[in-house]
């Protein structure tokens, strides 16, 4: 899979949690750059990624991804859809 | 909207759960209530999902919601934002992860029973207090099993083991349970156990979020909780409306032939079958409603009905609308033949163009995605369209007095004069102030009764246990019996005494059962003459119009009331002079 197919995949995600089609996220988007982007939000978004790409993020990689760009580098490795 | 509804697709709730709020709130008819979430883990998304499947319900709640763990503080020692918040409900959101003294192999059995008895009185004392200071209703969790069982098998039975010791446990929470009238159990250990509990108990949330289920398996948790919250406000569902073939039994009677069609425990085929009637049937004793919706010949349903291995019988349906026309318009005849609303019918058919017909013309009826024969109980099931909360004596005669009307309307039509068609019944009724035996029945009644209802105010157990107690009310019930039978408790009033000589109506509800029977002038006679021993100079009635009361906008002009307010709404005000009332009921026998 491509990065762009990746991020468009991403963004829909993004997008749909929110609510919010302004939404345009890249490798270096982070929480504090989307409003509504907390600490509880950020599990559902984690479930919702998961869930999109069929594949699970492990706990030490939940808590230590910085931004959107490392989360892509581990769905790389890892999609299975 | 379906997508609320069993079975429904968690990953779409997740990722939607903003746009389906938006969506839901654009309906307008909500009843208002205050949630208290009061957790031992975190609740944030248990909430938010909460909302959603409580306004697919009609019901708006605001929420407060403890600290993470603060369940036990916020119960115990109370704070001013939970206070001043005064729940309807106070949720306590607590499982085995708040257990904190299991026993282990060193304990003796006096220990352990100590630890049970400790662990338990933790929260009785929660409840204890909760209940002296809020006018609120409790539901609390009962506690799933424990993910793994370090006895193996002897977990269950040894009082060494968490299964052992959670079974206890619960069942204490049960005997609660049972001896108090606005508590409730949420049975997270029945909904982990159907989720899966190896999925449920998926410690990866509990160790990064503290969320002590998956956060996908939370959707079921709040649809469960919803159930009971909608169940307690009247928003249960109160009959089935059934199709027959491949529904009831296997096969199409018409081309078939009743010999052919499968039914009964012989054949896995008609087995399926025969259970889903069983299951159909028990709903008897709940006071739920059974009517046929069948595109049929009216012979061949009945022929069908009357199979030897059929377990529903002709006579268990109270209405049969076995012919050619569309199904949402026999649907609709059935709603008015019995004076309910369509939106409290279920209907079952295993053909989903009819389903959909049904759905889009007939608003706010369910219409469950039956599947396989096999499904139909769980799909059904799950739903809960029928959650028990309240249940009166009542229920279990709902049917007998369904078809004591349709004796009523029979008998009626041997009468020209509608006078004596009322006097010929004999009716007697019971018109009195409250009294304990029946407060089950008026909660349940005030959260039912939508259509002959001047105020569509609604009041729990608790509300009318304090109305009950209050010198300031003048609080009356009233039932009724006839040649054909009794009716039980179908009509309550509440009156508000205000600056001494004034009486306000605050609450006026007739069940439909008793429609056009002068029941309501009867109660208006025992009203003035209450009023008059409190003297009481004015009485005020109030009508406020929902989509469903129509049948009672000039329900004070007929009473003799004189308007003496309107707005734009519809919302009225009326006077009544006591001192000019005449009594207006001849044909009812009341007695106190």
């Amino acid at each position: 899979m491509k990065d762009e197919q990746i991020y468009e995949r991403i963004n829909g995600v993004f997008r749909d949690i929110f609510d919010d089609d302004s939404i345009t996220v890249n490798a270096n988007t982070t929480a504090d750059d989307i409003e509504d982007w907390d600490s509880l939000e950020h599990i559902n978004l984690i479930v919702a990624i998961e869930e999109e790409f069929g594949m699970k993020f492990n706990m030490n990689e939940v808590t230590t991804m910085k931004n959107v760009g490392e989360m892509v580098e581990i769905i790389k490795v890892r999609a299975t859809k | 909207m379906k997508e609320l509804e069993y079975p429904f697709d968690v990953d779409y709730l997740i990722k939607n759960k903003r746009k389906i709020k938006k969506k839901l709130l654009l309906n307008d008819n909500f009843i208002e209530k205050r949630i208290a979430i009061l957790g031992g883990s975190t609740t944030s998304e248990i909430k938010n999902m909460l909302e959603l499947f409580l306004l697919n319900y009609g019901i708006k709640p605001t929420f407060y919601e403890s600290e993470y763990n603060k369940f036990f503080e916020d119960a115990m020692f109370g704070n001013e934002e939970l206070d001043n918040f005064n729940p309807d409900i106070i949720y306590i959101h607590t499982t085995n992860r708040n257990i904190i003294n299991y026993p282990t192999m060193y304990d003796d059995i006096k220990t352990i029973d100590e630890m049970l008895e400790n662990e338990y009185k933790k929260y009785e004392s929660i409840w204890t207090k909760l209940f002296e200071k809020f006018n609120a209703t409790i539901i609390q969790n009962n506690f799933e099993y424990p993910y793994y069982r370090l006895l193996g098998n002897k977990d269950a039975s040894d009082v060494h083991g968490r299964i052992n010791f959670v079974t206890r446990l619960n069942q204490k929470f049960y005997d609660y349970a049972s001896e108090h009238n606005n508590f409730f159990i949420n049975d997270i250990n029945y909904v982990s156990s159907c989720y899966g509990l190896d999925k449920w108990a998926n410690q990866f949330y509990w160790h990064m979020y503290k969320y002590a289920m998956e956060v996908p398996a939370i959707p079921y948790l709040s649809f469960n909780l919803a159930n009971i919250i909608k169940s307690i406000y009247g928003k249960n569902k109160k009959a089935f409306v059934l199709d027959l073939d491949n529904t009831l039994w296997g096969g199409i009677i018409g081309d078939d032939g009743v010999e052919n069609i499968r039914i009964g425990k012989e054949v896995p085929s008609g087995q399926v079958y025969a259970e889903f009637q069983e299951y159909l049937k028990d709903h008897k004793a709940l006071g739920i409603i059974l009517n046929i919706n069948s595109k049929n010949e009216y012979e061949n349903a009945i022929a069908g009905l009357k199979h030897p291995a059929s377990i529903l019988l002709p006579d268990d349906f109270i209405i049969i609308k076995a012919n050619w026309n569309p199904k949402n318009l026999n649907t609709k005849d059935i709603a008015e033949e019995l004076n309910l609303g369509a939106d409290s019918f279920v209907f079952v058919d295993d053909n989903p163009a009819e389903r959909k017909v049904v759905a889009d013309y007939v608003e706010g009826i369910a219409t469950p995605e039956i599947d396989q024969p096999e499904n139909y109980i769980r799909i059904i099931d799950r739903n809960a369209y029928f959650e028990v909360t309240n249940f009166s004596e009542e229920d279990l005669k709902k049917s007998e007095l369904y078809r004591d009307n349709s004796k009523r309307s029979q008998m009626m039509s041997t009468f020209d004069n509608y006078e004596d068609y009322l006097k010929s019944l004999e009716m007697k009724a019971e018109i009195a102030s409250f009294k304990p035996i029946y407060l089950e029945r008026i909660s349940q009644l005030t959260n039912k009764s939508n259509q002959f209802n001047l105020t569509t105010k609604r009041y729990s157990l608790s509300d009318i246990e304090e109305v009950k107690n209050d010198d300031n009310y003048i609080k009356l019930y009233g039932k009724l019996e006839d040649i054909f039978g009794d009716n039980g408790v179908i009509s309550v009033v509440i009156g508000n005494i205000k600056n001494k000589d004034e009486l306000h109506i605050d609450l006026w509800i007739m069940s439909c059962r008793v429609l056009k029977r002068n029941m309501e002038f009867a109660m208006m006679d025992k009203l003035v003459e209450k009023a008059k021993e409190k003297n009481i100079k004015t009485i005020y009635g109030y009508y406020y119009p929902t989509k469903k009361n129509k049948m009672v906008n000039d329900f004070y002009d007929l009473q003799g009331f004189t308007l003496k307010k309107s707005d734009e709404e519809g919302n009225k005000v009326y006077k009544l002079d006591v001192d000019k009332y005449v009594n207006q009921n001849n044909v009812i026998e009341v007695n106190e």
